[in-house]
């Protein structure tokens, strides 16, 4: 094991730790707070990544298996009269609403690409939010209201606390899995050129539908934990296009296409939101904040802070190892090398270790 | 000797531009057969409809005399046809390395979706002919960092990994420089003698009068000879067609 994967492995496990112990080194109920919804965006932003941070295909529709999930665990709640604890024994049906819905959006949507794809996800938001608008079991504009939970007031977060640690643990290790293999790797090369990738026989509409229906699992699980922490659901707030933009945000800001990079992104974004809502009167300031973080991150690090800060790194890494600058050195070009040289010559001079290095962050 | 790879009759338009206009070629088992013609004669349209990337208005491809016409590319990849394109399309955010086991992942009958990415036969394949190509040092590095030439030889890497029946090459020697050009010859002949066959589209004559039998001359998206590359030459429907002097010097 290298010396980077052995740092990986134990900042991921440190880091695992911390959260599992969150609720129980801070047992005030207004931090806690902040952790169950930041793990909610853990996990919903982690998700979306398995999906568009790997394929590339940016989707402003999950939020259709987060409200999804929030109207299913209700109206079954409502409709099986189920009370306390047991409400979280229909997460895992929640995910499985949320593949089911994903199978006609995906197939229908996964027609088209690029802008064209980001459009079709929004229209299709749409009507679902006006179908929970609309429709007779969905309660209407009123929503959803949850049972009264009979908790212990000082650890009446820690069930939710725990159960959004478990659906976010559980994604980021899935988007792991599925970065390292063979799917995952057809991902990506979906998201680098996807008429070569078919020409080299992946099955892309095959690939890319799979992951739509993966990542909309662990949204839909989350979109029934939020529902019944947050005890309302609306057409309004479940079917909420900014929690399209929150996901998309905090997966650009971490790092688009990594593994902990949306986690990062979450991980700063929703706390610091939680923070100005209770701090500002008015919470549409954050909605600006938004839009300027977003300017930001799209201008000075499109890639987002892990890939950034990785490459740098490596960078400084290099120019210590060489005392050389990052393009001091290039590797020789190997057994045919008189033949072949002649290749480098209009190279764009860059160090290939320290872009592999970047690219793996 | 029947032809591996066979076109009949190949009619292709776009819009008011009629690409190929009965294009029949045959390239045989074991040979390295060039096309050629002018600009816009119809060539990448013809390699667009072989792979599936375009659909033909009529006529029939076949492939070892089984019609796979209009077959989607991951299918025509499946059956044994790898190319590579005129401007190079690698994946660039992948390494050198994932670029390769991206053509060898169909191989893989691994039933577990989340088995790594490449297992220590493709991962050794792949390695192989990094080195046969001499852009071996590159594996680990992202294939975006490479040159325009080093590029051109990943692609042809990724496309033998797979080890297809027929290899299309579109203008291997397009925009390279010259001791890049004798390497890829050298390795493309290398692998032909050990029964490779090649279908290759080149501006460049030297290259393709040197390395191709027979040669198959497009023009208006038709063929206008075939044969080998001396009789070629001296064809005056060929000079014709790329000075626009054959018949009257004739």
């Amino acid at each position: 094991m290298t010396t980077a994967r052995v740092w990986q492995w134990s900042g991921s496990l440190l880091l695992l730790a911390a959260a599992a112990v969150f609720p129980l080194a801070f047992t005030n109920p207004a931090i806690t707070n902040y952790g169950v919804y930041t793990l909610i965006f853990v996990a919903a932003a982690s998700a979306w990544n398995i999906f568009s941070g790997y394929s590339g295909y940016i989707s402003l529709g999950h939020a259709v298996f987060f409200g999804s999930g929030a109207y299913f665990t209700g109206i079954a709640t409502r409709d099986w009269h189920y009370t306390g604890s047991q409400v979280f024994a229909l997460l895992p049906l929640a995910g499985l609403v949320g593949a089911i819905l994903a199978v006609p959006f995906g197939l229908l949507a996964l027609q088209v690409r690029r802008h064209t794809f980001v459009v079709m996800t929004i229209a299709v938001f749409f009507i679902f939010q006006l179908m929970a608008y609309n429709l007779a079991t969905t309660g209407g504009t009123s929503g959803l209201l949850a049972p009264t939970i009979n908790y212990n007031a000082a650890t009446y977060n820690n069930p939710f606390y725990y159960a959004a640690f478990a659906i976010a643990a559980g994604t980021i290790t899935l988007s792991w899995l599925i970065r390292r293999s063979r799917f995952g790797l057809q991902l990506r090369a979906i998201r680098d050129d996807e008429d070569r990738a078919r020409g080299l026989g992946v099955r892309a509409m095959q690939v890319k539908l799979s992951s739509f229906v993966i990542s909309a699992v662990p949204v839909a699980m989350i979109g029934g934990v939020w529902w019944y922490y947050t005890t309302l659901v609306d057409p309004s707030s479940g079917f909420d296009p900014l929690f399209d933009v929150a996901v998309a945000l905090m997966a650009f800001l971490g790092g688009l296409g990594t593994v902990a990079g949306p986690a990062l992104g979450a991980l700063i974004i929703e706390p610091a939101e939680l923070y100005f809502q209770q701090q500002v009167s008015s919470g549409y300031i954050f909605l600006i904040l938004y839009g300027a973080l977003f300017l930001v991150v799209i201008l000075i690090m499109p890639r987002g802070i892990l890939p950034t800060a990785g490459e740098l790194i490596t960078k400084w890494l290099t120019r210590r190892k060489n005392g050389t600058g990052p393009t001091g050195q290039r590797p020789p070009v190997g057994a045919s090398s008189s033949e072949v040289d002649p290749t480098t010559d209009d190279s764009q001079g860059q160090s290939p270790r320290a872009s592999t290095a970047s690219g793996l962050a | 000797m029947s032809a591996l790879l066979r076109t009949e009759g190949l009619a292709k338009a776009y819009g008011g531009v009629q690409a190929l206009n009965g294009a029949s070629i045959e390239v045989s088992p074991g040979r390295i057969t060039g096309l050629i013609g002018p600009n816009g004669s119809g060539k990448t349209t013809l390699f667009n409809v072989i792979t599936g990337y375009a659909r033909a208005d009529a006529g029939q491809v076949f492939l070892d005399d089984r019609p796979i016409t209009n077959f989607r590319p991951e299918r025509v990849f499946a059956l044994g046809i790898g190319r590579t394109f005129q401007l190079t399309r690698i994946f660039p955010s992948l390494t050198v390395l994932e670029n390769m086991l991206i053509a060898a992942q169909h191989k893989e009958r691994s039933r577990n979706p989340f088995a790594v990415a490449g297992g220590p036969a493709s991962r050794r394949h792949a390695m192989e002919l990094l080195e046969f190509t001499g852009i071996v040092s590159h594996a680990s590095a992202l294939a975006q960092t490479l040159s325009y030439g080093q590029r051109k030889l990943l692609e042809l890497s990724y496309v033998l990994v797979a080890d297809p029946d027929v290899v299309l090459l579109d203008e291997p020697a397009g925009g390279v420089n010259p001791s890049l050009i004798n390497h890829l010859a050298t390795r493309i002949r290398e692998l032909n003698a050990a029964g490779k066959t090649f279908l290759i589209v080149e501006h460049n004559m030297d290259f393709v009068m040197r390395l191709c039998d027979p040669i198959t001359v497009l023009d208006y998206g038709s063929v206008i000879a075939s044969g080998p590359p001396d009789l070629v030459r001296n064809d005056p429907k060929v000079l014709d067609a790329y000075l626009g002097v054959g018949d009257d010097e004739s």
